[in-house]
């Protein structure tokens, strides 16, 4: 069984012209200690997805279908306590903005103590100890003397490894990281990521890793999804989506990602933008814009089809027709 | 009167760059905290956004200035749009010297130099309808005889920005990201610039609609002749836009190349690190080491060369003398002693030889910088 298992997930915020729906029939699954890519474009519901699985959509969002399940048992539906016992302890999260994760107003040893001790039976001394081991962990130089300063007192890279720290320290199966690097400057966004790959893989921690950086992907992942207009359109080995891609979305926008290399006269294109979630096609999300469309595309809505080892949301695939 | 402009003389008319930029300084004053003036009786701490920078740009080529935050990127397009003035230095565009001149003046240049920001949301007026955006400097100017000619000439620019006539009736808010980055456009090239300054154009927009604008950027370039300033963190889209490239750090230039060169043959070290960053799409690099240290502070920048706190090269002099730009190779400066002195590896081409990128970026910084701990924090 999967660690993780997205089940035709479903994410709908009512608003006064009608309901949106952000995350559109939505199914992969995670492996344990595997890193799942996650891309698409702005808007595509890629952050959505993720805050289905740790239970922070914010109000009037909601889940409005499908199930989520974590080791086989449903977390889309949790509460209370029992939905803070799953956040945090099986399931971490790390933010864009390191900020968003750190209080200001306590020290980063305070912040890394509380959260060891709300998730694991330790004494203040141990907890502090192994706070100061983690602070290490993460790259963090003079731990010992670091533990006691606030989080402005760190760089925006530092703080990002204290937040990976904060992330990890319960020891969770899976960590959603949406963005973490797109706030810090390139020279640390590989040290980052390298470090998030690195301590997951030793603890055989799984890793949702939400960005729109597809050099991210090829650095990191394992499988990728792809995301259009709220639905999957792809999803596959890195190796497949990125070199040999099925759907033509993706294989339009891994043709516009600028290269280094020879410079050519142009980039592909694909014509157009994702449309807004209110005017969605009829059919096939990515109708307008597709290279291959034919009659079909206007009519049915492409279903997940298996293809190579991954599947692909189009209407060329054989089962995909509904 | 300067060496500038006896050496803009000299030529032919036209052939001289656009653009000559000569010891460009730009310092920001920052207020201390109360408490700090009383006790060090000090009034200010300085922040050296550009610290003496040097370039020209050809007519109808594209220098790009790359960078991390912070390194003065901006600043640079500020001054040389006239938005701020400089601390010093001089900006000489089409053998007229900008650098003291007023904002704004004089008028018949400063139409021929239009700026793209980085944020299509912010840069367009969300009360005004798009054909009055575009129109605006039109009137400015005063290029358009009558109403029916500006009508007519906005409804050519939105066509060939790959708009609507019809568009121009909306409002900015009625269309996505990369649209109203072709209203900015479109407004910019209305006035028939030859120099436009692009301030990370594309930073917030999609790849698939990066790319549309990009072409479309190279396509105005081919058919008006522009000259691009075009500034980005993205080497990648640098690759793809720029015939020079210079690199900044802390507010200096520390290379300034044909692009080819720099990536073929990258010379100094942070030039080496940054392509060393990128994150590379063909796979080739997984698991390789990254490479360590922080970008440090402008305000208090170190002392000699910026860069040698995270520099694997830094010997006693790149910790006092900050090293000038000089001639390297291929037509190509660096700011570098380890290069001047000869003491870096040759590095090896990424991505020019075969079509591949190599198999490990390590080699290009030779050795790996132990982890740097005094930038911290
Ligand atoms: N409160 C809300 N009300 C209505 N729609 C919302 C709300 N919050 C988000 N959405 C919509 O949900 C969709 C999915 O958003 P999401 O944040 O998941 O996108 P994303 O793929 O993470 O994009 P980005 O790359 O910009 O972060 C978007 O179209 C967004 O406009
Ligand atoms: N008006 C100002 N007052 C004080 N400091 C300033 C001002 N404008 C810019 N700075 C500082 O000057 C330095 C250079 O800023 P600039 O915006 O030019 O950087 P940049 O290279 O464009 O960075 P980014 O990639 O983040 O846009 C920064 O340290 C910035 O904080
Ligand atoms: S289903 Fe049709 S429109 Fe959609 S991606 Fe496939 S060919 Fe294109
Ligand atoms: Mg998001
Ligand atoms: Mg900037």
């Amino acid at each position: 069984m999967a660690l993780l298992e997205v089940d035709r997930l479903r994410v709908e915020f009512p608003t006064r012209n009608g309901t949106l729906t952000a995350v559109d029939d939505v199914s992969f699954t995670v492996e344990e200690g595997e890193v799942l890519g996650l891309v698409g474009e702005s808007g595509a519901g890629k952050s959505m997805t993720g805050a289905a699985i740790i239970g922070l959509i914010e109000p009037p969002g909601h889940i409005a279908g499908g199930e989520i399940r974590l080791d086989g048992g449903r977390i889309d539906a949790l509460r209370g306590e029992a939905l803070r016992k799953v956040r945090g302890k099986q399931i971490g999260a790390i933010f864009q903005d390191p900020l968003t994760s750190l209080n200001p107003l306590f020290t980063v040893g305070d912040q890394l103590v509380e959260t060891i001790r709300t998730h694991l039976p330790l004494s203040v001394a141990e907890a502090r100890r192994r706070a100061v081991d983690w602070l290490a962990e993460v790259g963090i130089p003079a731990p010992d003397k670091r533990i006691d300063q606030y989080p402005h007192q760190f760089s925006g890279g530092m703080r990002q490894r204290v937040v990976i720290a904060l992330a990890l320290c319960a020891e969770p199966r899976l960590i959603i990281a949406d963005e973490p690097t797109t706030a810090l400057d390139v020279s640390v966004q590989a040290q980052i990521i390298a470090l998030l790959k690195k301590l997951c893989r030793e603890r055989n921690a799984a890793v949702i890793l939400v960005t729109h950086d597809m050099g991210v992907i090829a650095e990191t992942a394992d499988r990728v999804a792809v995301m259009y207009a709220g639905r999957l359109a792809e999803i596959g080995p890195v190796k497949q989506v990125l070199e040999k891609p099925n759907h033509p979305y993706t294989a339009g926008l891994m043709g516009s990602i600028p290269r280094i290399g020879p410079r050519p006269e142009r980039l592909i294109q694909i014509a157009g933008s994702m449309p807004r979630l209110s005017d969605i096609p009829a059919g096939c999300a990515f109708n307008p814009r597709c290279t291959r469309v034919f009659a079909d595309c206007h009519v049915h809505r492409p279903r997940l089809a298996a293809s190579g080892d991954g599947a692909v949301a189009c209407l060329h695939y054989e089962g995909a027709r509904p | 009167m300067t060496r500038t402009m006896s050496l803009a003389a000299r030529r032919p008319a036209g052939t001289a760059p656009l653009l000559e930029v000569s010891d460009l300084r730009k310092h920001f004053a920052l207020p201390r905290p109360f408490l700090n003036r009383v006790l060090q009786a000090e009034q200010h701490q300085l922040v050296r956004a550009v610290d003496g920078i040097d370039f020209t740009i050809e007519r109808g080529k594209t220098l790009s200035l790359v960078g991390e935050s912070g390194c003065g990127k901006s600043t640079v397009a500020k001054l040389v749009m006239g938005l701020i003035g400089t601390t010093s230095g001089r900006i000489v565009f089409d053998g007229v010297d900008l650098s003291h001149a007023p904002a704004g003046a004089p008028a018949k240049l400063r139409r021929r130099m239009q700026m793209i920001f980085q944020d299509p949301y912010a840069s367009l007026n969300p009360r005004w309808r798009v054909r009055d955006i575009i129109a605006e400097p039109l009137q400015t100017y005063r290029l358009c005889a009558s109403r029916a000619e500006e009508t007519r000439e906005v409804d050519r620019l939105l066509e060939f920005v790959g708009l609507n006539a019809k568009d121009g009736d909306k409002f900015p808010h009625e269309f996505s990201g990369g649209q109203r980055q072709r209203i900015s456009i479109a407004r910019a090239i209305s006035t028939k610039p030859d120099f436009l300054v692009c301030d990370e154009p594309t930073s917030a927009l999609d790849v698939s609609v990066q790319a549309q604008i990009l072409n479309l950027m190279r396509e105005m370039q081919r058919e008006l002749g522009l000259t691009y300033l075009f500034i980005s963190h993205d080497l990648a889209v640098v690759n793809f836009m720029a015939d020079w490239i210079g690199v900044m750090y802390l507010g200096r230039l520390v290379e300034l190349a044909p692009a080819e060169t720099v990536f073929a043959s990258p010379q100094h070290p942070y030039t080496r690190l940054l392509l060393d960053t990128i994150p590379d799409l063909t796979m080739a690099r997984r698991g390789r080491e990254p490479v360590a240290g922080e970008v440090p502070n402008p305000i208090d920048p170190p002392p000699g060369c910026h860069f040698h706190p995270r520099c694997p090269f830094a010997e006693s002099r790149c910790r006092s003398e900050p090293p000038q730009l000089r001639e390297t190779v291929l037509g190509a400066s660096t700011a570098c002693h380890a290069v001047e002195e000869g003491r870096l590896p040759p590095a090896v081409a990424s991505g020019f030889a075969g079509g591949a990128i190599p198999t490990d970026g390590a080699h290009l910084l030779g050795k790996i910088a132990p982890p740097d701990q005094q930038l911290v924090g």
